[in-house]
């Protein structure tokens, strides 16, 4: 492997950090919800997806069913999936690196990934295992002190953590958006997403978005 | 088995399997160069539309509060190059601010 570039390193634990100081109210979430404190912890160790954990939390807390849970989690956790597609042919990983690499791969490390591409496929991939061991750990760490903790924190948006999680993946797709074509997209994703909002189940609006992706790449550009 | 224990193990497999099968599509269904360009638009259009969500979305309505301050003071520190950290810490700030004295 090429030596590591230190803005990768740098980004790669900021992620981490604020990311997975999240995991405190994830913890507690789990724990008001119902949950134990291994059951929680399972999730973030098994399931290891923000969106996707605080679904299944928040429909059973509610008083769903498991299947409705389950259904929920699972549909916020098909951007996983179009993460892994993106992020496959860089990696180029098999066997236990190839199960390992599907596990850690969420929104941040690819993320990360993505931003590092001005820097070479080398820094990418190093963006994405950084960035999704450094998660993997914090975010464990910091569910078991919520769950342990739940009233200690007491409100994430107390502590500005409401904001701090939108602002760092806009951190994250920052450099992408370099030309009007990007920034049209960009612009547009949030709209579509947030005009669905009303209307579908949670995790809908955003996998809906891959949509655009589809119209504005089906063309060349000129 | 508690209903609970079910959703905890149901939400896991799935998760795994989602992430997965995204690693396991074989690379030659990607080397056209319309999935290429498809495929490195997408993480673009899910994180942006993710910002948005967290940013005004409060489970399905949409709410204009302290988090929307917040990523608009990010976007101001990003416009003006400062520091990773100091975009998500500028943002934390804020929000924080009008949160707790607004």
């Amino acid at each position: 492997m090429s030596s590591v570039n230190r803005a990768t390193v740098t980004t790669s634990l900021s992620v981490s950090f604020t990311v997975g100081l999240y995991g405190t109210a994830f913890g507690a979430a789990g724990v008001a919800a119902g949950f134990s404190i291994l059951q929680t912890c399972l999730l973030s160790l098994l399931t290891f997806s923000g969106a996707s954990q605080f679904a299944v939390v928040g429909v059973l807390g509610a008083g769903g069913s498991a299947i409705s849970g389950i259904a929920t989690a699972s549909l916020l956790g098909i951007r996983n999936g179009l993460y892994g597609l993106r992020m496959a042919p860089i990696l180029k990983v098999r066997g236990v690196k190839r199960v390992v690499a599907a596990q850690i791969t969420i929104d941040e490390s690819t993320g990360v990934a993505i931003g590092q591409e001005d820097l070479g496929s080398g820094a990418m991939k190093h963006g994405f295992w950084l960035t999704g061991f450094g998660v993997y750990f914090f975010w464990n760490l910091f569910t078991l002190a919520g769950a342990l903790g739940a009233q200690a924190m007491g409100d994430p948006s107390a502590w500005g953590l409401d904001a701090a999680v939108p602002a760092a993946f806009l951190g994250l797709v920052w450099p992408r958006l370099h030309g009007n074509f990007e920034r049209a997209l960009a612009v547009s994703a949030v709209l579509l997403s947030l005009a669905l909002t009303p209307f579908v189940a949670a995790g809908i609006p955003i996998i809906a978005t891959a949509l655009l992706a589809v119209a504005f790449g089906w063309k060349v550009r000129r | 088995m508690t209903t609970i224990w079910v959703a905890v193990i149901g939400t896991s497999l799935i998760a795994f399997g989602l992430k997965y099968l995204g690693h396991s599509v074989p690379e030659k269904y990607l080397k056209n160069e319309r999935v290429l360009r498809i495929n490195t638009l997408i993480p673009i259009v899910l994180l942006s539309a993710l910002v948005g969500v967290q940013t005004v979305a409060d489970k399905s309505k949409l709410v204009i509060d302290q988090r929307l301050a917040g990523v608009i003071v990010a976007c101001i520190a990003l416009a003006l190059k400062a520091p990773y950290f100091v975009v998500v810490i500028s943002a934390a700030l804020t929000s924080a601010a009008i949160y707790n004295f607004g």
